[in-house]
Formats: structure tokens, C-alpha cells, sequence
């Protein structure tokens, strides 16, 4: 809920050849793009707007480790303190029976911890809601949010996007991080829900 | 147009018709915003029946005992463990067109994955009811979890196949799941923002995780989708080698070999695809989706079908061989006289798996049979049955003769119980993917939108213009361009 209200100017694009140029000179003008909400993921436009890369893979990489790390302390624990089972008179420190079972955990504690990582960072979860800036930025349109300051002449901004190519244009008043609630219910903010 | 774009015209395109974005959200989504036709309940409640019919199967083999299957003396294992690997072999295919086609950047694969991914998870379900009703005292299906307990505590074994099985296929059906949801979250807020009823709002808002199609979650998809799918292609493999280990590490003649797991996973992949081909050409046709899963994906997996059939063919011919080779006696009367000798009690079975998996496959060499909507049909339904006669002739041909010949005399037949646990899975199965092809959408939309322009029909026959262009005048142009 890292947000706050702020105002936006809103251009929706219906071509992603048209959104490239226009994040450039969006950038090069000094305004600050909130973000650009797309239907799919487009290569590339994170790096036209100049986000870094995610270390998302980091983290799996951690959960990974922490797999193997599990499943071999665990199980050599197992067979060599806690219970040594006799098994045809085999060594009870049997590292290559374990692989199989070492292998699966590493798989799933990073496959599970990156996906949880994921929903963390994105701020996703049942029962959450966002403010969307426009309906079609999950069907066709590119939707590109760009945050007003003091300085920020909002006449001037909007038709700087018209001419870069934008189809829709307008102003939008609305929160910036998430709140719970439901979609099926009018849009509420959390922060006007609870009086302050 | 730069290089990176441009896809030769001699590649069909991958989604037919004039489309764009939008037209593509409203073919995929709007047949799950209907009412289900009358067809869609006819089979759905088929499908429930079978499931009920499977859990009264399961009630009385629960409640009266394993006695209720016809396994005996020597065939401990006998249709539920065939069954088993069949299912799980069925599920294979989804995490190939997800996974390995994903790191091998095939863009036929956004057709058909999600619809394979979800069918693989319901293909798990249906393997892991198998192993677990099988231990007959259901209600100690606990004691596989390595957890402290009091009774020493006594752990499981961790240096036992059928352990590591445990493992693998939970990691499976977890990391499948997980894989196919993270790749479902846009296209369900695609369907929420497109929810007209209040019921749909909350339900997919629900679904959706309050998605917005942010760049940088975007971007993180992205990271994730391509990390799940290197963890997802050494985890299939994994699963069938596992799988296959059940049997490899016995000293069981027939079982005891080292060609074992390349042939499963092979033999997965193959009735895997078959059956992904049985429920496709079923989807595509009756929710009108014959531009996103055409002709050319029909083809593309009837490859993979004569590929997977052909290696699979060749580990046949390779054991049959190796049996005769090692000079093992053993090895080579099971092969010889419990398999290949055709009048022996199961010889057919080992002739009908040769005939469906080997031979019917070599259709597909003709391009034109490939593209042929009703042989592929029947194709993949022969190849699902050879596959599940592999599993039967594999378990069933090397056990019912052991070491001691006067054990020899019972010929095993399923109980109706066996067979109606079979067809309960099958129950299982379809009415979950029914729910699915009614409440889902069955294409991945983001990844067909995020292909269109380089594969779309319409925006090919603009391409070609560049394709009619001589090599050396396009190459010359796009260097000048890059400087």
C-alpha cells in the first residue's frame, strides 16, 4: 500500500511502433512515465524507460540453494544420526541414492519461492485491487501514466501525447498502491474507507 | 523492417484470419462468457458419471480390500501401477510445449500450451490416485512424508525409487501448477475487465490477483516465466526417468535395464502429445478456434508424434536386442517367450503395443497425413492405447512368470473394479478439463498477442514484399539502415 493519491495525465496508444518513439520523447521532454500498462509483454520497453533489470532470477537461484542444502542435511542427518537404517549393508552416507530427492526439492523450493517472490514484488494476491487507468490496457490498448508534479502543465502534457501518437488522452486523480478489495464493488480507496 | 522481425513466408502463419489485438481477446474469451451448449453438458455429466463410477470403485476396493482387483501370487502389480504411468506419461507433454519449447523459442507453442499445461496437471491428479489408493490402508497414505514421529522415529527410505517418486511427482504437479497460474494471471484480468455480471467481477478479480499489465511486473513474468521453464525441462525428464527407476533398479528380468529412462521420457512425450492431439482437435472445433490452433500446429506436434514414436521404436528393438546379447537366460525368456512369442498368454498384447506405437506412427512421414484433421484424430487415440499396452506388457509380461515356475498357472484379468477405477481417472480427467474449457481461456491470449505481428496471416502478406525482394539487395539495405 506504498502509495499515495497523485495526478496522472493518461495516454492509451494502440500501437506498440507508436508507444516505442513516444516513451522516448515522453523521457527526453523530463516528464516521469509512472509506468505503461500493456496487454502482453513488449521486449525491449523496459528498456526504453529505463528500468533496471530484475533480479528476479537471484532469487531463485537462493531458493535453489537452499533446496539442495535442505534436502542433503536432512536426509544425511537422517541415515547417518538420527535412525542409521541398515540396507543390504550399504554405506548409510549413500550420496548418490540422494541425488533424485535432492534434485526435486531444489526444483521445487525455487519454482515455489520464486513465484512467491514474484506475488511479493508485484503486489499480487486475491483480494487485492489496483487502480487500473484504463479498462483495454488488458485487451488492446498500451496505457502510459505519467505523474504530474507542481511544475507539470497538464494542457501542455496532454497534447504532447496527442501528437506523439496517443488515441485517448485525460487526466486521472487516483491512488498508487493497493488496496483490498473486490472487483464485483464500486472502486473505493483504502485510505478514503478507513477516514483519513 | 529489421532482421529480428522478419519471418519467412515458407512458415505458415501461426494465427489465421484478419486479426488484431482485440479481435484475438474477443475469439478466445467470449466462448467462456456463454452459456455452455447443450454438447458441453452432455459431456460434462458423462465425465461426472465416470468419476462416480470410479469412486464407488474405489469405496469398495477401500473398504474391502485389494482383494477386490484380481492381481495374485506374482502380479502384484497389475493395471492401477499401468495406469499409473500411463498418466503420468500423458502429462509429460504439457511441460514440453511449455517448457522445452519455451527455451527453444518455438512460437507455435502459445497456441496450444495453455491447454496442454492444463491438461498435464489433470493428467498428475489422475497418476497420483493410483499409487495412493493402492496401499489399501488409504489412511496411512501419510507415513510416505519424512516428518519426526513417534514411532522411533522410523523415516521413510530415502534411497528407495518409490520415494523419490513421491518426490517427483509432487514437485511435478506443484511446479506445473504453479508454471500454469503465474502464465494465467493476465488473461484472467483480461477476462475480469471484460466481466459484464457481477459474479464474474468478483470471481475473476479473484482469479486475476488484482493484475494491471504493469511494464515492470511484466518484465518479472517474463524473468519468471523463463526460469520456471528452465527448471521445468530437467524436472520432466526427471519425472519419467524416476518413474522408470520404479522398475530399472529391480532385479526383475524385462525390468532390470539401463535403457529405461530415455525410453519413458520418450514414450511420455509421445502418448503425451497423442492425447494433447485427441483434446485439441475436439476444442478447436467446437469453440470455433481454428485460427490460433491450425493446421500447421496439428502438424507441428505429429513431428514430435513420428519423432517420440520412432525413438521409442528403436529402445523396443534396442532391449529386445540387448536381452538376446547379455545371454542373461532369464532376461531373454521374458523377452523371447513372455513377450515376443506371439502365442504366449500375453504375446498379443506385446504384438497390439508394436503395431500402435511403432508401426501406425510411420503414417505421419506423409505431410499429407499430417494434415489430415481425422486420421491425426484416430491416430492419437491408437497411439494412446499402444502406449498404455507398453506399461501393461512392461509390468504385466515380467511378472506373471517369476523364478518359480509352479507359481506360473493364473492368467490376470482386471475385476470390474480395476477397470472402473481406470475409467473413474477418466471421469476425473475430462470433467476437470470440461471446467476448464468453460471457465478458462483455453489459449494463452497475452502470448498470442505478443506473436501476431510477426505471425499473423494478415500481417505476413504484408511480408511479402521483403520475401519477394533477392537476398543480397534485402541484406544490403538492412546493413545501410543499421548505420
Amino acid at each position: 500500500m506504498a502509495g499515495g493519491i497523485k495526478k496522472f495525465v493518461v495516454g492509451s496508444f494502440d500501437d506498440e511502433a507508436v508507444l516505442f518513439p513516444a516513451v522516448k520523447n515522453v523521457r527526453k521532454a523530463g516528464y516521469k512515465i509512472h509506468d505503461v500498462y500493456t496487454p502482453f509483454p513488449i521486449h525491449g520497453l523496459d528498456h526504453a524507460m529505463g528500468l533496471r533489470e530484475t533480479s528476479l532470477h537471484t532469487a531463485g537461484f537462493i531458493f535453489a540453494a537452499t533446496g539442495t542444502t535442505t534436502a542433503l542435511s536432512c536426509i544425511s542427518w537422517i541415515f547417518t544420526k538420527d535412525w542409521p537404517l541398515n540396507i543390504g549393508g550399504k554405506p548409510n552416507f549413500a550420496l548418490p541414492a540422494w541425488i533424485p530427492i535432492t534434485f526435486e526439492l531444489t526444483v521445487l523450493f525455487s519454482a515455489v519461492g520464486m513465484v512467491l517472490t514474484f506475488c511479493y514484488l508485484c503486489q499480487l494476491s486475491p483480494f487485492i485491487k489496483k487502480h487500473h487507468f484504463h479498462a483495454r490496457a488488458t485487451d488492446d490498448l498500451f496505457v502510459m501514466a505519467i505523474e504530474c508534479t507542481d511544475k507539470t502543465n497538464d494542457a501542455e502534457l496532454q497534447s504532447f501525447l496527442e501528437k506523439a501518437g496517443a488515441k485517448e488522452v485525460n487526466v486521472q486523480v487516483a491512488e498508487t498502491g493497493w488496496w483490498i478489495g473486490r472487483y464485483d464493488k464500486e472502486q473505493k480507496l483504502y485510505r478514503e474507507e478507513k477516514g483519513y | 523492417m529489421s532482421l529480428l522481425k522478419y519471418e519467412s513466408q515458407i512458415r505458415e502463419p501461426l494465427i489465421g484470419g484478419e486479426k488484431d489485438y482485440h479481435q484475438i481477446t474477443e475469439d478466445i474469451i467470449s466462448p467462456i462468457e456463454m452459456k455452455p451448449s447443450r454438447l458441453w453438458y452432455i459431456g460434462f455429466f458423462i465425465s461426472l458419471g465416470l468419476l462416480l463410477f470410479g469412486a464407488y470403485s474405489v469405496y469398495r476396493e477401500v473398504t474391502y480390500g485389494i482383494g477386490q482387483w484380481n492381481l495374485n501370487k506374482t502380479i502384484g502389480w497389475g493395471w492401477d501401477i499401468t495406469n499409473f504411468v500411463w498418466w503420468v506419461g500423458i502429462g509429460h507433454a504439457g511441460t514440453l510445449i511449455s517448457a522445452i519449447l519455451l527455451l527453444f523459442r518455438q512460437g507455435w507453442r502459445t497456441g496450444v500450451n495453455r491447454a496442454a499445461e492444463a491438461m498435464t496437471i489433470f493428467a498428475v491428479m489422475c497418476a497420483g490416485q493410483f499409487p495412493i489408493w493402492h496401499m489399501g490402508r488409504v489412511w496411512m497414505a501419510f507415513f510416505v512424508l519424512p516428518y519426526p514421529n513417534s514411532r522411533g522415529p522410523l523415516w521413510v527410505n530415502f534411497n528407495s525409487p518409490l520415494l523419490w517418486d513421491v518426490f517427483a511427482i509432487s514437485t511435478y504437479f506443484t511446479v506445473s501448477l504453479l508454471f500454469w497460474y503465474s502464465g494465467l494471471i493476465p488473461d484472467m484480468a483480461t477476462v475480469r475487465d471484460r466481466a459484464k455480471t457481477k459474479l464474474r467481477k468478483l470471481l475473476y478479480g479473484v482469479a486475476s490477483f488484482g493484475w494491471t499489465g504493469s511494464t515492470k511486473h511484466w518484465q518479472r513474468h517474463e524473468s519468471l516465466s523463463l526460469v520456471l521453464a528452465g527448471l521445468s525441462t530437467p524436472l520432466v525428464l526427471s519425472v519419467h526417468t524416476i518413474v522408470s527407476f520404479d522398475f530399472a533398479t529391480s532385479v526383475i528380468p524385462g525390468w532390470h535395464t539401463t535403457i529405461f529412462p530415455p525410453y519413458f521420457v520418450a514414450g511420455a512425450v509421445f502418448s503425451g502429445f497423442a492425447m494433447v492431439q485427441t483434446l485439441l482437435i475436439v476444442v478447436r472445433k467446437v469453440m470455433g478456434l481454428q485460427d490460433y490452433i491450425t493446421l500447421g500446429h496439428i502438424e507441428a506436434m505429429n513431428k514430435i508424434i513420428v519423432l517420440t514414436g520412432s525413438i521409442v521404436g528403436c529402445a523396443y528393438l534396442t532391449e529386445l536386442f540387448i536381452a538376446w546379447y547379455g545371454q542373461n537366460p532369464y532376461e531373454w525368456y521374458a523377452f523371447s517367450q513372455n513377450r515376443a512369442n506371439l502365442f504366449s498368454p500375453y504375446g498379443w498384447s506385446y504384438w497390439l503395443m508394436m503395431f500402435c506405437n511403432v508401426v501406425s506412427p510411420q503414417l505421419f512421414w506423409s505431410s499429407k497425413l499430417r494434415r489430415n484433421i481425422t486420421v491425426t484424430f484416430f491416430m492419437s487415440i491408437i497411439v494412446n492405447i499402444g502406449m498404455w499396452y507398453e506399461r501393461f506388457v512392461i509390468i504385466v509380461t515380467s511378472i506373471y512368470r517369476d523364478f518359480l515356475p509352479s507359481s506360473w498357472s493364473t492368467y490376470y484379468s482386471p475385476t470390474i473394479w480395476e477397470i472402473g477405477f481406470y475409467l473413474g481417472t477418466f471421469g476425473l480427467f475430462f470433467t476437470c478439463f470440461f471446467l476448464f474449457a468453460k471457465y478458462f481461456p483455453v489459449v494463452a491470449v497475452a502470448e498470442v498477442k505478443s506473436i501476431l505481428k510477426t505471425t499473423g496471416e494478415n500481417y505476413k502478406a504484408k511480408m511479402t514484399e521483403t520475401d519477394k525482394m533477392d537476398a543480397e539487395k534485402f541484406y544490403i539495405e538492412e546493413v545501410e539502415h543499421a548505420h
